[in-house]
């Protein structure tokens, strides 16, 4: 036990699932609350804002399926990182993953001479394979050379970034584009299609639903996915068991940043139908999938869920511009007091709580 | 003998040192303290005994804050305490040994001492503490170095600085968890030195160890526990081993093996030659030759960190070897992977239990399929089994006593003697042609200790090859067929066990090479 100010410690070996969705939700709540300070802070009465804000939401079809739009990117994204997140392996560079697959789906839109019918798989096909290999690099790196993965990941970001800015601006500038900053537009064979009064591409989302279940399935009931786990949690133990380290990080990392090409994929061919500078593909959503796959703990069939929940804040954040007048970046500050109480939240997790107080035993328990 | 156990004890003059009161403690699916009373005299030494998994951890444990009772009362001196963390546990004087060490690695001794040691002052605590130190050590025997750097300790200095740590911070009782499982005897003897110095000074100290003749020698008292309850209370000087034992497993524990002669086949594994560094770049292994027969058991005798560690490590893929040759039943596997050496049949009891052994978030159940987790029955086309995982796992636990809440219990809640049956269980459940284990009875209550010998001797009788190192000496003469001395990353002589004098063995560990025209006896 360990004593804080008027509360006493007590370890928590194995967190109940209980435990773990309410620690996760208090969270979120509280970060909500201090949210309502922001609020504040532009002269607005929060609780009418948030009221605004889910009417606006929920108010319509049209705008409703704008959270489906949103969440996409994230669930694909977000599932992904749940694989490498149980491997013990820190993607943050699904942003960049993301944007490669942007690219390599770009490419086959615009220059492969292909037969029509096979261009949104190869797309879909090659997409994948491009954020999947962009991802194995910092697994190789940290294997054998024992780079930080970390940093590798990120500043991989960086790079695919300006690989995008230079291919908009320089080589795969589009001719009929009066000189902005856009490839061509894709050819209609090369686009995806729209739930009917909506922007939802839903090929794609139907895709991050099967897939998030597939990856559920391969860390509980396969070889692999035991392996991944095994790796994860105790590296030493993998070594004695002879699991090979290379082809399970490789593995892992191929998928992982795969998932996030394949969002890429999923934002050109059905939002944007061009390439364009980095900031208008993504808008983070490489950054926002570490929180969903975070709140989810690594399980992939939540990262679905909790990718719907950012999907909502982001289109909350379309209204807030808009309705509220505030500036659309007030969205990254929601997402950084949610990953902030969460990661504060996280010793509710490790330590059972209570309330010390003198000659008695426990009293109070919080989210046992 | 049960009147004895349950006579009232003569109140003491001093009120006791520290008085733990009907506790209780529960954990999901078992109750791991059962209204436990325990008493704690100035002057004396209490050992704690009981089988694993008796709750004795749990119960120190909450003596010294780490958990809080259901229900019960802890007085320390006559007062009542109320004790919430290890900080209020120092301030009633009271000092926790884990087993497992709690010493940051890169800092020095005097470093760690300092850590949160309240009154030291902010710049350079470590200097302050220093002389503290050295005083100390001083007193009690403690030889140690404040500047020497924590990772350069033996296991048996490491606890030192444990020692130290807690008297500086003015510690009167002493808990001592399985203190003897990692030394060697030479530093067991150092240790129970110190104990009977602080005894006189009036510290009292509660020692837990599953060695009997340990506990009946260094003990003043011994309060036995089983599952959750203490059995009772006796003075060492009544009581002997076969009582004890009977008091702690519930029936008689027969101390004989019945070892059948040996009859060895041909060599499964042979060493020839053999280098290999240690962590640090250093010579480790320096021409190491040896072989095992299938129906054998050879033992590996020697000080700790004389190279045995490495040796084990070469021979399951975990280290490299720089020269020499590995055979594996015919075939050379000189540094291969650890996979094709346990697929080739050749099983690891690993001495690191919790850091290699097992993964301690996972199951039970899955921790038992570790490193066959790729080949039928439990692996099919790269999918899972649960089926055949779980009915093996079954078999296991049950074979194997393994005290476990389910299945599905995440395998780092077991209890230490609990967590190596599993391990145990895992290894020698896939007819190994080659077994070998590094201390394969640590930290084991008597009844598991004799349970595992029993195995291991099955093994042998089966036809397998076993490895047995040990510093326990009396585990290598009692198991082995014949014993290989190590020293200094050499062996010093290899003697059949029926021959093997202890004075003989005693003398090669300290260095001394056996004539070379005897040791090819065998
Ligand atoms: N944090 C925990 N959560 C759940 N169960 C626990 C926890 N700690 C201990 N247990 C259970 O309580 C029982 C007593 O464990 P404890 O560690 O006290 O045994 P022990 O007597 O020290 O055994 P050993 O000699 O094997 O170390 C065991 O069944 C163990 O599985
Ligand atoms: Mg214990």
């Amino acid at each position: 036990m360990r004593r804080l100010g008027p509360f006493v410690l007590e370890p928590r070996l194995s967190p109940s699932r209980a435990a773990v969705l309410g620690v996760s939700l208090g969270a979120v709540v509280f970060a909500l609350l201090l949210a309502a300070a922001v609020f504040y802070g532009y002269g607005r009465n929060p609780w009418q804002a948030y009221a605004q804000i889910g009417r606006g939401v929920f108010g319509s079809w049209p705008s409703f399926s704008e959270v489906l739009r949103r969440a996409i990117p994230l669930i694909l994204c977000g599932v992904g990182l749940t694989l490498a997140f149980r491997a013990q392996f820190w993607n943050i560079g699904a942003e960049g993953q993301l944007l490669a697959g942007a690219v390599a789906a770009t490419g086959v839109a615009l220059f492969l001479p292909v037969p029509e019918g096979w261009r949104l798989p190869l797309m879909f096909l090659c997409g994948f394979l491009a954020g999947g290999l962009w991802a194995v690099i910092p697994a190789l790196l940290r294997v054998k050379l024992a780079v930080n993965d970390v940093i590798s990941t990120l500043m991989l970001n960086y790079v695919m970034a300006y690989i995008v800015e230079w291919l908009v601006h320089g080589p795969w500038k589009g001719p009929t584009m009066r000189g902005f900053a856009y490839t061509d537009r894709f050819p209609l064979t090369a686009q995806l299609g729209w739930l009917p009064g909506t922007r939802v591409h839903w090929v794609t989302l139907a895709l991050g639903v099967v897939l998030a279940l597939g990856v559920a399935f391969l860390l509980a009931r396969t070889r692999l996915g035991y392996e991944i786990r095994v790796a994860g949690q105790n590296p030493e133990a993998a070594r004695y068991a002879g699991i090979n380290f290379t082809a399970v990080f490789a593995l892992v990392m191929l998928l992982s940043g795969g998932l996030a090409g394949l969002a890429g994929v999923g934002e050109v061919a059905g939002i944007h139908r061009m390439l364009r500078s980095p900031s208008h593909i993504s808008m983070g959503y490489g950054y926002t999938a570490i929180i969903v796959a975070w709140l989810a703990r690594g399980n992939p069939l939540v990262a679905v869920f909790t990718a719907l929940f950012f999907g909502l804040l982001f289109a909350a954040g379309d209204h807030m511009r808009i309705a509220l007048g505030l500036p659309f970046q007030i969205v990254g500050v929601f997402q950084g007091l949610i990953f902030f109480c969460l990661i504060g939240f996280e010793i509710l997790l490790s330590w059972r709580v209570g309330l010390a107080r003198k000659g008695r035993a426990w009293s109070g328990q919080i989210g046992s | 003998m049960v009147g004895r156990l349950h006579a009232p004890t003569p109140l003491p003059s001093r009120p006791a040192l520290v008085l733990l009161k009907d506790i209780t403690k529960r954990f999901p699916g078992v109750v791991a303290n059962d209204r436990v009373t325990f008493e704690l005299r100035p002057g004396e030494v209490h050992a704690l005994l009981g089988e694993n998994g008796a709750g004795k951890t749990t119960l120190m444990n909450i003596l010294y804050g780490l958990y809080r009772p259901d229900s019960g009362e802890i007085w320390v001196k006559g007062r009542r305490a109320d004790i919430r963390s290890p900080r209020d546990a120092i301030r009633w004087g009271i000092g926790m040994v884990h087993q497992h060490f709690k010493l940051v690695l890169p800092h020095t001794v005097a470093e760690n001492v300092a850590l949160g040691l309240a009154g030291t002052p902010f710049w350079a605590p470590a200097r302050a503490v220093a002389q503290k130190i050295r005083e100390l050590s001083q007193r009690y025997g403690l030889p140690v170095d404040p500047d020497r750097r924590v990772w350069e300790l033996s296991a048996g200095e490491q606890q030192r600085v444990e020692i130290l740590k807690a008297l500086i911070r003015g510690a009167e009782v002493l808990i001592l968890d399985e203190p003897t499982s990692v030394l060697t005897p030479q530093e067991a003897q150092e240790l129970f030195k110190v104990l009977s110095r602080m005894k006189e000074d009036g510290h009292g100290i509660i020692f837990i160890s599953h060695k009997l003749d340990e506990v009946l020698s260094v003990a003043d008292r011994i309060t036995v526990m089983r599952r959750g309850r203490v059995v009772g209370t006796v003075l060492a000087q009544e009581t002997n081993k076969t009582e004890l034992a009977r008091m702690m497993v519930g029936r008689e524990v027969v101390f004989r093996l019945t070892k059948s002669t040996c009859q060895p086949g041909e060599a499964a594994l042979r060493v020839q030659d053999l280098y290999a560094r240690n962590d640090r770049g250093l010579w480790a292994l320096k021409g190491v030759s040896f072989h095992v027969c299938r129906g054998e058991i050879l033992g590996i005798a020697g000080v700790a960190g004389n190279g045995q560690r490495e040796l084990v490590e070469v021979l399951t893929g975990l280290r490299r070897a720089e020269r020499g040759k590995i055979l594996l039943l015919g075939r050379e596997v000189t540094n291969r992977s650890p996979r094709l050496l346990s697929d080739l049949g050749c099983a690891h009891v690993p001495e690191e239990r919790i850091r290699m052994g097992i993964v301690p978030a996972l199951p039970v159940e899955e921790n038992l399929i570790l490193k066959r987790h790729h080949r039928p029955p439990f692996c099919w086309r790269g999918l899972l089994r649960p089926r055949a995982i779980r009915s093996f796992a079954h078999r296991a636990v049950e074979e194997y006593a393994i005290l476990t809440p389910s299945l599905r219990t995440p395998a780092k809640l077991l209890s230490g003697g609990n967590i190596q049956r599993l391990i145990l269980a895992r290894e020698l459940s896939g007819r190994p042609a080659v077994v070998i284990a590094a201390h394969p009875t640590y930290g084991l209550d008597v009844g598991a200790t004799e349970q595992i010998r029993q195995l291991l001797l099955r093994q042998r009788e089966e036809g397998a090859a076993v490895l047995l190192v040990s510093e326990d000496l009396e585990e290598i003469l009692e198991l082995s067929d014949r014993i290989a001395v190590m020293f200094r990353g050499e062996i010093m002589g290899i003697v059949s066990a029926g021959e093997a004098s202890l004075e003989e063995i005693g003398l090669m560990m300290a260095g001394e090479r056996r004539s070379p025209v005897r040791s090819e006896g065998t």
